[in-house]
C-alpha cells in the first residue's frame, strides 16, 4: 500500500542542537601524552593508573579502524576534534526554554520526573538524586556490598580493584578498548561479598551525579562466590549528549555459582557513535545474563560476550536493536566456551525502519578438546520499508563430537495486507506499525524489568506513530 | 431511512476493471447476501467498500448514512461502522486477541477517554461464551497458528466486539466444517440487529441455510445481474450460474 511504502521518517533529530559550553576543567582538543597526564593529574591518580593509561594511548594510536569489518561511517570520526576530558560537574548547561519542544513531549509521555528531565536534556549538570542514592546505599551497604564510582574504587579499594580491572578485556582488545583504558573517567564499581544475594536491581540512573553517563565510562563488577546481582544502565528517554563519541568498557566477574545480570538501555541522540566494549568471565557454575536494548545513536557497535571459563558456567545475551532513519545498529554476541558442560543462549531481535540499517554480528567457539557445550543463537529481524536494511554474520565454530549447537535466523516484513487488516479495524496506519513492531519483540521485553518494559513499549509506539503517514 | 449505498461504482486494480457499474442497497436491519461465480469480483467489492489501497474507484460513490466514504482511510471508514469480515485473515505475531482488540475498540473512544479493564474483559467474555470459545483463547496471537474455523471465529468475535453499522462477510464460510459453521453462522444471526446492515458474500448456497438473508443478488462480472428473495439461492443451487453468464462469460481466476 502506498503509505507503507512510504518512507518512514522517525525523528531522531531529538537532542541534536547547539549551545554554550563552559568548563573549569577541559582537557581540550585532541589526544596525546599531555591529555593523558591532564586526566591523571587532576583526578589525582596513582602512579600504575597513569602508566596504564599512557602504554593504552601507544595501542589505541598504534591499531587500525575496524573498518574493514564494520561501516566506513567510522571513518568520519575525528579522533583531533574531540575532548576525552571534562571534569566531573562541568557538563554544558543551556536553558529549558532552548529544549525542543519534542523532547519536552517525549518526556511527558514517558512520565520521566520533573528533575531528571531537566538532566536528560542537557539543562542540568548534574542530576540530584542524593536522597534515592543514598538510601540504595544504606540498604545495600549493611549487606557489605560496594557501590561507588571507578575512580574512587581505583583509589578507596586498590587491592580489589587492581585485581580485576582490565582482565576482562585488554586494554589491546580493540581499538576502543584501548581509547577507553588511555582515558576513562566515570562509570561504577560494584563489589558483592559471597553469598549476598542483592534483592533490589543497582541503577547506574541513581549515581548520575557521579559521572555515570560519561562519555568513556569503565564500569567494572565483581559477584564473589554464590552472590546474586542485577545491574541497570540507561534509561529509554533520549538522552541529550554534547560528546559524538561514547566508548565505554564493562567488565563483569561472576564467581563460583554467582549469576550477574546486567540490563542496558541505549537510547542516545542521533550524533553519537557508541562504540562499546561488554564481557563477563563466568567461572564454574555461575550465570552471566547481558539484556540489552539499542534505540538511539548514530552508529552503535556492542557485542557483549561472555567467556566461560568453569565447568557448567552458563551465558545468555538477550538483545533489542531498534534501527531508525540514518542509523546503524552493528550488535551481536560472543560466547567463548573454555570449560566442558557450559551453555550458551544468544537470541537477538532487530528493527530497522526507513533507511536504518541493522546487523547482528555474532560469535560463538567451542573448542575440540571440550565436552558437554551448548549453543543455542536464534536472530529475528524484521523490516519495516523497502529502504530497510539488516544483515547477519553468525561466525559459529563447533569443533569435537561431544558439543552441540543450534542456529536459527529469519526476516520477515511487516506486509502491506497486515496493516490494512488492522487498520480495517480501527487503527490508525501509525498504530498498526506499532502494534506489529511491539508484537515482534513482545516475548523479549517481558525478560527487562517490568518499569523497564512499560517504557520501551510506549517507546516504540511514541517513535512509530510520529513517523508514519 | 438508514443504510449503505453502492451507486454506478467503477473500481480497477491496475488497468484492469473489476468492478463495472454496480447498485447495491444494503438497509439497516437487513441482511444481503451476494452470490455469483469465481472471479465475478465480490471479493474485490468487499475491498473497495474497506478502503484497500490496491484498488483504485474510477467513478461511483458509497454513501454510508448519506456521507461518501471513498476519500476516507481505511481505519477511518472501520471506526464510522464499516466492518469487513477477512476471507483470509491475517496472522500479527506477538499480540494477543484481548491486546489487539483492545486496541481497537479504544480507537473507537472518543479523545482523553480510556477503556475500563475490567468493563472490557467482561463484555469479551461474554462474546466468547456466545461463539462457544475458551477463555484461554485471548491469549492467544492473532490468527497465528490458527485453524480455518479459528480464524472466522474470531472474526465473529471481533464484529461482536466492535458492533459495527454495517458489515461485510467475505467467504465467512469457506473451509469451514459443519459444526464450525453452526458455531459462526449463530454468532452472525445473534449479531442481527435493526441498527445493523449486513452483506454476506459467498460462492455456495450452504450458508444461507444458517443465515437466511433477507435479499439475495447475483453477481456476475463485476455487475449486479439479478436480485431477489431467498428462495433465489435455491434456483442458483440446481442450476448453476452458468446460465446467467452466456452472453458475458466471467473471466477466470
Amino acid at each position: 500500500m502506498s503509505d507503507t511504502k512510504a518512507e518512514l521518517n522517525l525523528d531522531r533529530s531529538v537532542g541534536d542542537f547547539s549551545y554554550p559550553e563552559h568548563h573549569a576543567f577541559d582537557a581540550g582538543y585532541g589526544l596525546t601524552p599531555d591529555t593523558i597526564n591532564y586526566i591523571a593529574d587532576v583526578k589525582g591518580e596513582p602512579d600504575w593508573i597513569r602508566e596504564f593509561r599512557l602504554k593504552a594511548l601507544d595501542v589505541f594510536l598504534s591499531k587500525p579502524l575496524p573498518t574493514h569489518w564494520a561501516t566506513k561511517d567510522l571513518e568520519t570520526l575525528e579522533f583531533e576534534k574531540i575532548r576525552y576530558y571534562l571534569a566531573h560537574g562541568q557538563r554544558p548547561t543551556r536553558s529549558w526554554e532552548e529544549v525542543p519542544e519534542d523532547m519536552k513531549q517525549t518526556f511527558e509521555r514517558l512520565g520521566i520526573p520533573e528533575q531528571e528531565r531537566k538532566f536528560l536534556a542537557g539543562v542540568e549538570a548534574q542530576f540530584d538524586s542524593e536522597a534515592v542514592y543514598s538510601n540504595i546505599q544504606k540498604a545495600i551497604g549493611e549487606q557489605g556490598v560496594i557501590f561507588t564510582g571507578s575512580t574512587e574504587a581505583l583509589i578507596k579499594y586498590p587491592e580489589i580493584f587492581r585485581k580485576w580491572f582490565g582482565k576482562v578485556i585488554p586494554t589491546g582488545d580493540n581499538k576502543f578498548s584501548a581509547l577507553n583504558s588511555a582515558v576513562f573517567s566515570g562509570g561504577s564499581f560494584i563489589y558483592v561479598p559471597p553469598g549476598v544475594k542483592v534483592k533490589h536491581p543497582l541503577q547506574a540512573y541513581f549515581r548520575i551525579n557521579a559521572e555515570n553517563f560519561g562519555q568513556f565510562e569503565r564500569t567494572l563488577i565483581i559477584a564473589d562466590e554464590g552472590s546474586e546481582l542485577m545491574y541497570m544502565e540507561g534509561c529509554t528517554a533520549p538522552k541529550f549528549e554534547t560528546a559524538t563519541l561514547h566508548s565505554a568498557v564493562v567488565e563483569l566477574v561472576a564467581l563460583k555459582g554467582a549469576k550477574i545480570q546486567y540490563v542496558t538501555v541505549q537510547n542516545w541522540s542521533s550524533n553519537v557513535f557508541n562504540l562499546v566494549t561488554k564481557r563477563g568471565v563466568a567461572h564454574e557454575d555461575a550465570e552471566i545474563k547481558w539484556i540489552d536494548c539499542n534505540i538511539g545513536s548514530r552508529l552503535t557497535m556492542k557485542y557483549p560476550g561472555v567467556v566461560l571459563k568453569g565447568r557448567k558456567a552458563r551465558g545468555e545475551v538477550i538483545s533489542i536493536a531498534l534501527a531508525s532513519n540514518g542509523q546503524h545498529q552493528d550488535t551481536g554476541a560472543k560466547m567463548i566456551h573454555a570449560a566442558d558442560e557450559t551453555t550458551s543462549n544468544i537470541v537477538s531481535k532487530s528493527i530497522s525502519a526507513g533507511t536504518g540499517r541493522a546487523t547482528y554480528r555474532g560469535q560463538v567457539h567451542i573448542p575440540k578438546h571440550l565436552k558437554g557445550c551448548k549453543n543455542n543463537t536464534e536472530c529475528d529481524a524484521l523490516l519495516i520499508n523497502p529502504d530497510s536494511r539488516t544483515d547477519t554474520y553468525p561466525a559459529v565454530t563447533v569443533r569435537g563430537t561431544g558439543n552441540a549447537t543450534q542456529h536459527e535466523a529469519s526476516v520477515s516484513q511487516i506486509s502491506a495486507e497486515q496493516i490494512f487488516y488492522m487498520q480495517q479495524r480501527g487503527l490508525t496506519e501509525g498504530q498498526a506499525m506499532s502494534l506489529s513492531v511491539n508484537g515482534f519483540v513482545n516475548d523479549l521485553v517481558r525478560q527487562f524489568p517490568m518499569e523497564y518494559s512499560v517504557e520501551l513499549k510506549r517507546l516504540i509506539d511514541l517513535e512509530m506513530e510520529g513517523s508514519v503517514g | 431511512m438508514k443504510s449503505l449505498v453502492i451507486k454506478d461504482l467503477h473500481a480497477n486494480i491496475g488497468e484492469r476493471e473489476i468492478i463495472k457499474g454496480l447498485s447495491l442497497e444494503i438497509e439497516c436491519g437487513k441482511i444481503h447476501a451476494i452470490m455469483g461465480p469465481n472471479g465475478s469480483g465480490k471479493s474485490t467489492l468487499s475491498k473497495v467498500i474497506a478502503g484497500h489501497p490496491d484498488y483504485t474507484v474510477t467513478s461511483g460513490e458509497v454513501l454510508m448514512d448519506g456521507e461518501n466514504i471513498l476519500g476516507m482511510a481505511p481505519d477511518e471508514r472501520a471506526r464510522k461502522g464499516i466492518f469487513l469480515a477477512f476471507q483470509y485473515p491475517m496472522e500479527v505475531p506477538g499480540v494477543t486477541i484481548a491486546n489487539f482488540l483492545r486496541a481497537a475498540v479504544s480507537a473507537r473512544l472518543p479523545e482523553g477517554e480510556e477503556l475500563e479493564a475490567t468493563e472490557y474483559y467482561q463484555r469479551l467474555y461474554e462474546k466468547m461464551d456466545l461463539l462457544e470459545m475458551d477463555r484461554s483463547f485471548t491469549a492467544r496471537s492473532v490468527n497465528e497458528g490458527f485453524s480455518g474455523g479459528e480464524k472466522k471465529r474470531c472474526e465473529i468475535l471481533q464484529m461482536a466486539m466492535l458492533e459495527p453499522k454495517y458489515a461485510i462477510l467475505d467467504e465467512t464460510d469457506s473451509g469451514l466444517d459443519i459444526d464450525a459453521l453452526r458455531i459462526v453462522s449463530h454468532g452472525v444471526n445473534v449479531l442481527r440487529s435493526p441498527d445493523r446492515g449486513m452483506l454476506l458474500i459467498t460462492h455456495y448456497q450452504r450458508l444461507l441455510d444458517y443465515i437466511v438473508p433477507d435479499v439475495i443478488h447475483v453477481m456476475v462480472a463485476g455487475k449486479i445481474v439479478m436480485s431477489g428473495p431467498k428462495e433465489l439461492a435455491l434456483e442458483l443451487e440446481s442450476k448453476g450460474y452458468d446460465w446467467l453468464t452466456e452472453e458475458e462469460p466471467a473471466p477466470a481466476v
